[in-house]
């Protein structure tokens, strides 16, 4: 009998429409994406770069070991002896579109050299765009160097 | 008197295109807003923020998504009945709005004034069931043969039941005229001697205009987009002009049926100075609130719990109150004259 007024007055549907009638004017979660951007974790492996010391020398070492780790094979390299006979890579691509940013290259690199940056917003208009060279990962590393620097510093005591 | 070809024809003619011009653009532009406004509620229902970009708070994003989609390339299945397969959006389009020529928006505010509108008002809300089914026909695809389907046995099962609402109205007014079952509710409006045939006659108009929770038809997550899958740009927005138009068609019926139309809520000064004109409208913007807060809140029936409450549930209850209702109006020699 209660169930039968129960399921006749509606109770439940009317509890239901109550709940959601609350929510309207609850606070929203929405964040106005390219306005307002959601916190980022200093692991974050965002966009590739090549990091350079700060004399400006290249930190590669060309040992290729995240060429070998790579799960992907996302990564070529190339890599002959310098005139002052310090061994560097003559060629550092990444295709961007097999990348699976696992983060394995920046795990394995010996130098810090190869790192997954902060940087997610990379999209191109064409897929030619996406493999990258070496000028263009050495180029990232200059323009991200600070953001990168500083969360590597704020990740030390966990590497 | 002799005919004269001006007076006869041209000007008359030109009287009822404005007339018709004054109902049908109002309705198209509130279904725009009433699209915009349905995207806003279920935003904030789900704590998201809702169209916000395209002009203030985003009020013209279903103009823009119009104009997207009518400069969208149309396309029409190779293995469809084409004649059919673009006939069939018009005539949902067409239907949805053929009703409104009936809609009493005010005293004397009324397209045509005809004395069986109720009747005229059921037939034609009941005839849009033709543009779906033609539509799943001659998409000749599985999807949308299933919509129409589920649509067509949906529609007529409810049909029965708002038949059933309507008649309890009628016998209470005494007449089909829209206007006369306005005036009727002077003293009350039906919606409290009458609540459980208003809130069947509601629930009856979500399963008619296919909303959720009885959204069947065109449910996404089983048949795509039920008989409307195989539409494309200019056709796929008469479908949803059809649907939206409808969905305001269904609540001024509801609102003429059982909140007395264009009568303020008390007969007393301040209420009584708005024009009917106005309170017709927010009576109609309350009920797509339901509408739409209502597909916020429920998920959707499955099919054979929605045959069940349509056949076991509703179609008894609303047979039963007919007899009440009648009865009682007998007993107690209320019957209007």
């Amino acid at each position: 009998m209660y169930k039968i007024i129960k399921s006749f007055t509606l109770f439940e549907l009317l509890q239901g429409l109550y709940l959601t009638f609350k929510y309207i004017f609850k606070a929203k979660v929405t964040i106005n994406y390219p306005h307002e951007k959601g916190p980022l974790s200093p692991r974050f492996r965002g966009e590739h770069a090549l990091r350079r010391y700060p004399s400006g020398e290249e930190r590669c070492i060309a040992c290729k070991l995240c060429e070998a780790v790579c799960p992907a094979q996302a990564i070529t390299i190339e890599a002959e002896p310098r005139d002052d006979g310090s061994r560097r890579t003559t060629r550092y691509d990444i295709d961007m579109t097999k990348c699976i940013y696992c983060g394995l290259c920046q795990e394995s690199c010996p130098v810090d050299a190869i790192v997954e940056g902060p940087n997610f917003e990379f999209a191109t208009e064409t897929r030619e765009e996406l493999i990258y060279n070496k000028d263009k990962l050495l180029e990232n590393g200059d323009r991200w160097e600070q953001e990168i620097a500083q969360n590597i510093y704020l990740d030390r005591d966990y590497r | 008197m002799k005919f004269s070809f001006l007076y006869d024809i041209i000007i008359p003619g030109l009287i009822i295109t404005a007339q018709i011009l004054a109902v049908v653009l109002p309705v198209l532009i509130s279904v725009a807003f009433l699209v915009y406004a349905e995207r806003k509620v279920l935003a904030l229902i789900q704590l998201r923020k809702g169209p916000n970009i395209v002009g203030p708070f985003g009020i013209l994003q279903s103009f823009a998504d119009a104009l997207k989609l009518i400069t969208k390339e149309n396309i029409i299945p190779s293995g469809s009945n084409k004649v059919v397969f673009i006939l069939a959006p018009i005539i949902t389009m067409v239907l949805s709005l053929a009703g409104w020529a009936v809609i009493p928006f005010a005293p004397g505010w009324v397209v045509s004034d005809i004395n069986v509108g109720i009747m005229y008002l059921f037939a034609v809300s009941s005839l849009g069931v033709y543009g779906i089914i033609m539509a799943g026909w001659a998409s000749n695809s599985q999807y949308p043969f299933l919509g129409a389907l589920r649509s067509a046995a949906q529609m007529v099962s409810y049909e029965v039941s708002i038949g059933f609402v309507i008649i309890t109205v009628l016998l209470c007014v005494g007449s089909l005229n829209l206007s006369k079952i306005v005036m009727a509710q002077q003293t009350v409006w039906f919606a409290i001697p009458l609540l459980p045939m208003f809130i069947i006659f509601f629930i009856s108009a979500l399963a008619e205009t296919n909303r959720l929770p009885f959204d069947l038809p065109e449910d996404e997550s089983t048949l795509v987009a039920g008989f409307f899958t195989e539409y494309s740009s200019a056709s796929f927005v008469l479908f949803f002009l059809g649907e939206y138009a409808s969905m305001i068609l269904m609540s001024s019926m509801t609102v003429i049926l059982f909140l007395g139309g264009w009568l303020p809520p008390f007969d007393i000064f301040p209420f009584n100075a708005i024009p009917g004109v106005i309170w017709f409208t927010i009576k109609i913007i309350f009920i797509l609130f339901l509408f739409i807060w209502v597909r916020g809140t429920f998920p959707r029936y499955r099919y054979d719990q929605l045959m069940r409450l349509g056949w076991k549930v509703f179609l008894p209850f609303s047979l039963f109150w007919v007899v009440a209702t009648s009865g009682f109006l007998v007993y107690f020699d209320m019957l209007p004259k």
